[in-house]
Parts: structure tokens; sequence; C-alpha cells
């Protein structure tokens, strides 16, 4: 009887293959899972899974699309990073990106009738500060006050989302826009430039490289980054190492934040060009699975959040051509983590079957 | 202000707090055997949708209660699954649950946004809620059993050492802290709004999480906690009818800066956190070692 049953072992070292295996086993399952769920809905498993997974990027404005929505995913992701390495528990950075959306975006309303080359790095600037500064209160809660990071800043997301809504359909509302609770048009200079005409995709996707780019140089080769992966890996060691864990606590917030803020100005400046209610399906959110998928690596990130964005088109597509609620895209986005979270414990552990 | 004013404002606040102490039990019942189950919104809202669409489809309130308990059991051994046997993360796969399930909500419950259901006397569940935390009261400091689940939050290698089944007892917990999510959802669809609607828990499964902090893991004090949010909460609403004048969206973040505010005050003195919170908090546990 006991033999049946497999056992699991520790590993002496945890192994580098699985690491990059996992998060591939992890798709691979959510598809499977994915053309069960299609079937017992009645559809064609195969037809449903090229409809979600293939037909969304079979053309250039497809693969344009899912750059569109890659980018906030991938550059909220990467600013997560900062925070999960250090096991800084950051799930408000949909408040932060609110927030980055409405410092930068504020910017870009009032100066709607001028035009400048400085109106976008300006905006740019005022959205990163925005989510910076978001980010910054739940640091101070936890360094000055001990308080649970995972729950203020969640709280925030809350509060933020509220005060775009007074926004929009209080101060700033348009007052040509009869009573659609949404602001005036950033004027042209305001707006991220197109990288290719007729295609949606913009600027936001060159400074989310360069901004990853930055950070995989942050990680690996300074001492901020060696520092966060040493408290992350053993809180005592860094201690004993004199690292000041509060420091790294605001850094890792208010790059994060920061980050994100540009994410939601990059959004708002980018495909929307003005502020209303709903500028983000829960970018903030998603990009938690982003950065656990991608491994908190640059590169990881890069592919898991052209991975995720797919789950968006297709469940676009699905819902327009199979008639499927597009929140079928988040339960992909779950199952996914489930997975991945799941397999990791091949990472460290082995499973052996006994004689 | 006269008598009636005031009852009327008290019964609003039972009304609306129940949910939160269903929750809030639930979610400390699993905190106590040492596990942190982040997914008390997603539980909340899979409940919620699956007693609406029960009730919707087969017209039975007792169906609906127990298929919504039956889902916040499959969802939280789901998540117990991940914990206890491959010794996921728990924040992390707790955060899974929860954005899965928002999805699973909104995805069963598409075809029923607005579909108009007679509501269920809340009365019943409001004394059940009162009852639920005195019966945990006594479980955990009046019988052996309660005194196990403790130590195996505190100390699971010496729980296990004991001969006790750590992860069994986690199991139990966890799938109890599952059921009173589920309820606390089809409670706020069927008898408080009674209506479905995507994202309706508006994050009161946070609010949950929070409450259990605030009660420094103790269950009478989450029935003080949870009237405290409910009486803010109910009191800006009446404010605000009263014609203080600010815009609404102020008042509706009453609840959240209050949590923020709730946390901040009990957090700030390290030693009672420390004290207080289960000892193995989100430890995995291993046998082999």
């Amino acid at each position: 009887m006991n033999n049946f049953f497999p056992t699991i072992v520790t590993r002496s070292n945890s192994s580098q293959l699985m690491n990059i295996l996992v998060p591939i086993i992890a798709v691979f399952l959510t598809l499977i899972t994915g053309s069960i769920i299609f079937s017992i809905m009645g559809f064609n498993p195969f037809f449903a899974l090229h409809t979600f997974f293939i037909s969304p990027i079979s053309t250039s404005y497809g693969i344009s699309e899912l750059l569109v929505k890659a980018t906030p995913l991938a550059l909220i992701a990467i600013g997560l990073a900062f925070c999960f390495k250090n096991n800084i528990y950051n799930i408000g950075a949909e408040g932060q990106l609110t927030m980055g959306a409405i410092f930068g975006g504020g910017i870009g309303i009032y100066f709607y009738d001028t035009n400048g080359f400085w109106l976008l790095p300006l905006m740019i600037l005022g959205g990163a500060i925005g989510g910076a500064l978001w980010g910054m209160i739940p640091a101070l809660l936890k360094t000055k006050f001990n308080t649970n990071e995972i729950l203020t800043s969640l709280m925030l997301v809350y509060v933020a989302l509220l005060i775009l809504d007074y926004l929009v359909v209080g101060p700033w509302k348009d007052p040509q826009g009869y009573s659609f609770p949404k602001t005036r048009q950033f004027s042209e200079s305001g707006r991220m430039p197109l990288l290719f005409s007729g295609l949606r995709v913009h600027l936001g996707l060159i400074i989310t490289l360069l901004l990853i780019f930055i950070s995989w140089f942050i990680f690996s080769k300074t001492i901020f980054g060696f520092q966060l992966k040493v408290s992350g890996f053993s809180p005592l060691a860094a201690r004993y190492a004199g690292f000041n864990q509060n420091t790294l606590v605001y850094l890792a917030f208010g790059i994060c934040g920061a980050f994100a803020g540009i994410a939601g100005l990059s959004e708002v400046s980018g495909p929307i060009g003005l502020l209303y209610r709903d500028i983000s399906p829960n970018y903030g959110f998603t990009a938690i699975i982003v950065t656990f998928l991608g491994r908190l690596h640059p590169v990881g990130i890069i592919f898991a959040s052209l991975v995720i964005a797919l789950t968006y088109l297709g469940a676009e597509d699905a819902q327009l051509f199979m008639q499927i609620p597009a929140a079928v895209g988040f339960v992909f986005q779950g199952l996914i983590l489930f997975y991945l979270l799941g397999a990791d414990i091949l990472v460290n552990y082995k499973v052996v079957f006994k004689k | 202000m006269n008598i009636d004013l005031i009852i009327g404002i008290v019964q609003i606040i039972l009304i609306a707090t129940t949910p939160l102490v269903f929750a809030g039990i639930g979610e400390l019942v699993t905190e106590k055997s040492g596990v942190l189950n982040l997914g008390v919104e997603g539980m909340m809202l899979v409940g919620a949708v699956t007693a609406f669409v029960t009730l919707v489809v087969t017209n039975s309130y007792i169906l609906a209660f127990i298929f919504s308990i039956i889902s916040g059991i499959l969802m939280s051994s789901l998540f117990a699954f991940l914990v206890l046997v491959l010794m996921s993360n728990q924040v992390a796969t707790g955060l899974a649950l929860t954005i899965f399930g928002i999805g699973l909500s909104s995805m069963i419950g598409k075809n029923y946004i607005g579909t108009p259901i007679d509501g269920l006397t809340p009365w019943y569940f409001v004394i059940l809620s009162f009852l639920i935390v005195f019966f945990v009261s006594y479980f955990f400091y009046k019988t052996k059993s309660g005194l196990i689940l403790r130590a195996v939050g505190e100390s699971h290698n010496s729980a296990h050492a004991l001969g006790y089944s750590v992860l069994k007892i986690r199991l139990l917990a966890i799938i109890f802290g599952g059921s009173m999510c589920a309820l606390a959802g089809s409670y706020m669809s069927i008898c408080y709004a009674p209506m479905w609607q995507e994202g309706m828990t508006a994050g009161r499964g946070w609010i949950a999480l929070a409450l259990v902090v605030f009660a420094t893991w103790k269950p009478g004090r989450i029935l003080i906690g949870a009237y405290i949010f409910g009486g803010v909460t109910i009191l800006q609403m009446n404010l605000q009818a009263f014609g203080l004048r600010l815009p609404a969206q102020f008042f509706n973040m009453a609840p959240y800066i209050a949590t923020m505010l709730v946390l901040v005050i009990i957090s700030s003195n390290k030693l009672r956190i420390k004290l207080s919170a289960p000892a193995s908090l989100t430890l995995p546990f291993y046998k082999g070692r």
C-alpha cells in the first residue's frame, strides 16, 4: 500500500533546470486544462484554443495589440520583482498605476491646449512621482508602524480608484463631454508617439524595455541588487551584514510604485488619450502573475508578459467569436499561477517511487 | 435623534456587518492552524455567485446555501492541496485563489447580472454569526481538539512529535475557513444585496483579513472589530444622508482608510503582534526533515 505512493525527498541543491522548466510546464498544463474546460462547454477544443491563443496574433495588428497589452504588464512586473526579491508583498500595484495616471494625466489635462516637446517627459515624470508616492505609503506604514504591507497596499487600491472616480465625474470632467465621466483629451504632444503608423504599439514599449534593462543591471551588477537578493533569501544574514532593511523597503516600494505609475501614464497617454474610470483591466494585479511566471528575472518577465497578454487578447476574441465571457482570461491567469506554484515543488524536492 | 432612527441604524449595522463576521471567523480558524489564506475575497465571490445561480435555477434557498458551501469547500481544498501537499508559498497561492475566484465568479454569473430574486430575511444569519463566534471561542479554549489546533499553529514540529497529524488538522481548518467565506458570500448575494454583481464583495474579503490582525487572533474580538468597521461604514452613509457636503467617493473611502488606521494602531505594538500571531503562520510543514 505504502509503496504505491511516491515520496517527496529534498534536493541537496535547488534544480536550475526545473527553475526554467516549471513555468513552461505550468503554461502547458493550463492549455490542457483550458481545452478540457472548452470541451465541457461544448466547443471543439482545438478550435477554441486556436481562437484563444493563435488567431489573435496571426496578423501584424494582432502582434501590435499583444505588445500594447504586454507593455504595462512587463513594466509593472519588473517593478514588483524589486519587492518580491526582498519578500515584500506589494499587491497594490493597481493603485500605484492609478495614481501615476492621475498625476501624469493631470499634467496632460492642465496643458490640454499647449503643445511642446517637454510635455510628454513632464507627464512621465509626474506618473513616476505619483506612483512612487502612493507606493511609499505602505512602505512608511511598514517601517514605522510594523503594519502588514499586503493589506495596506491593497486598501490603497480602492482609495486610488475612488479618487480617480471623483476626479473624472467632478473637477476634471470634460466641460464639452455632456455627462460622460471622462476628462478632456490630452494635446497631441501629450500622447505617446506611435512606433508604426496604423498600429497602436507606442513609445511605452521602448520605455519599458529600457527600464527592464536598467533593472537587470541593478539586479546583477550593483550592491543594491545584491542586498535585495540576500535579504530575500536570509533576512538574518542581511541584518548581520549590516544592510538597512528599512531603506530596502522604501527603495523597493518606491521603484515599484514609480514603474507602475509610468505604466499607468503610458496607458492613458498611449492608447487611451484621456482619463476615465476604467483605465486598467486589472494590469496591476495580473502583473503579480507575470512576475512569478517570469521567475523575478528580467528576461523571464518579458516572456511571461507576452504569455499573459495573450490571455487578455484571447479572452476578447473568445467573447467575440464564441460568446464566452471575457472573464475566462482571469480564470486562465489564475490557473497558470496555480500550476506554477504547485509545480514549484520540483525545484526544491524530487519525487521518488519506493521499491 | 428619535428612538426609531437609532433602532433603524442598529439594524442596518447588524445586517451589514454579518458577512465580515463570517469571513473573519473563518479566516481566524485557518490562521490559528498556521495557514494564511489570502483567497478570502475570491472564495466569497465564488460562494456568492454559486448561491445566487443555484437559487435562480432551483428556486430553493436550502440548496443555494448547500451548493455555496460546497463551492467554498472545493475552492479551499484546492488551496489546501497546493500549500499542504505541494508546500507552495501561501501568500502567492492565496493571491492566485483570489484572482481565480474573481474570474470564475464573473464567468459563472455573466448571464445572471440584474436577475431579480426574492431576498431572504437576514436575521437568522445575524444570530448564526454570533453563535459561530461563540462556538469557535468555546472550541479553542474549552475543548481538547481546539487546543490541538492551536498547538499545530504555534509549533507544527512539536505537534507532529506528539503524534498529531498536522496536515489533516490544517486541512480541516482551511476547509472551515473556506465554507465560512462561501457562507459570507451567499449571505451577501441572497440576503444583503439581494442580487449578483461582478466583484460585489468590494474588498470585504480583505477587510476580513485585516479583522483577524485587529482581533489579535482572538475569536471574541472578531465581533468587536467587525462591528467597529460596520459602524463606520453605516455612519458615513448616514452622515451623507444628513447632508454633510462632501463628494460621495470620499465617504466610500471610509472603510478602507479605517481598516488601514486600525491596522496601524494595532500593529505599532510589535510585541503584541509577535505574541498573538500563531508562531508557525505561513511556514510550510515538511515531515521528512
